[in-house]
């Protein structure tokens, strides 16, 4: 599955990017299999991402939870705890 | 009467006073208005300005999802949420909320809902700018705002 991914804040600066297109292997489902790929794909990805419990995922800029299904999600926002106010 | 429904995401400066008219003005059902500006802080002279990053679509969204929450939970009669991003520098405005309701209690509420679930649920996020040029930090966020939030969600 291709989707689209775009980074926030720090996440973003760690990864060196705000956004690309990845295809996804089919055992990527959720949004906690999805953080765990997502380490894999090199070091900046697994500094960004070392305490995946502490990272903040939309779909189709929403907010989820990591137990929710991925299929079909266009995009997915990756991001720390929101600061604003 | 309908409700005036007002959300806005942009860099410019804007004008507590004229949203105050937006909410008000012809609208003699109104008997209260709250409003809550929120400024950029120098920490006592540490910083020179705040970044402030947002998710384009999803923060105008978001904001949208959290003030329909309030208008029907306080009945209110308008609200108005404006959040700035980009540069801002100490002593300016980054935020501003508007609530009008029949009655005080719930244009209070209803502003007091909007601020704590903005903080915590609203994608924007600030950069520090040290005043002495060293490497700012990412704001952490703070439990004390999930606290304040999770006060609307208990029993």
């Amino acid at each position: 599955m291709s989707v689209k991914l775009v980074y926030f804040a720090w996440v973003r600066e760690k990864i060196g990017k705000g956004e690309e297109d990845l295809d996804l292997p089919a055992e990527v489902t959720t949004v906690g299999e999805l953080l765990a790929y997502l380490k894999t794909l090199g070091e900046e990805y697994d500094e960004a991402l070392r305490f995946p419990e502490a990272i903040r995922v939309a779909l189709n800029q929403e907010h989820a939870d990591h137990s929710e299904k991925i299929a079909g999600v266009r995009e997915i926002g990756i991001f720390p705890p929101m600061t604003g106010g | 009467m309908s409700l005036t429904l007002h959300i806005a995401v942009q860099h410019e400066d804007f004008d507590p006073s004229a949203e105050a008219a937006r909410l008000t003005e012809g609208r003699p059902g109104v008997g209260a208005l709250v409003q809550f500006t929120g400024f950029c802080r120098d920490e006592g002279g540490r910083l020179s300005a705040l970044e402030l990053e947002h998710y384009p679509g999803m923060a105008e969204a978001e904001l949208q999802r959290i003030a329909e929450d309030a208008v029907g939970r306080f009945s209110l009669i308008g609200l108005s949420v404006i959040h700035r991003y980009g540069k801002i520098m100490p002593g300016e405005r980054i935020v501003l909320v508007s609530a009008t309701a029949p009655h005080r209690q719930a244009a209070f509420d209803g502003a007091n809902y909007v601020m704590d679930f903005l903080k915590t649920a609203a994608p924007f996020w600030k950069k520090e700018h040290n005043a002495d040029g060293s490497h700012g930090a990412w704001v952490a966020a703070k439990d004390e705002d999930d606290s304040a939030r999770d006060k609307w969600v208990k029993p």
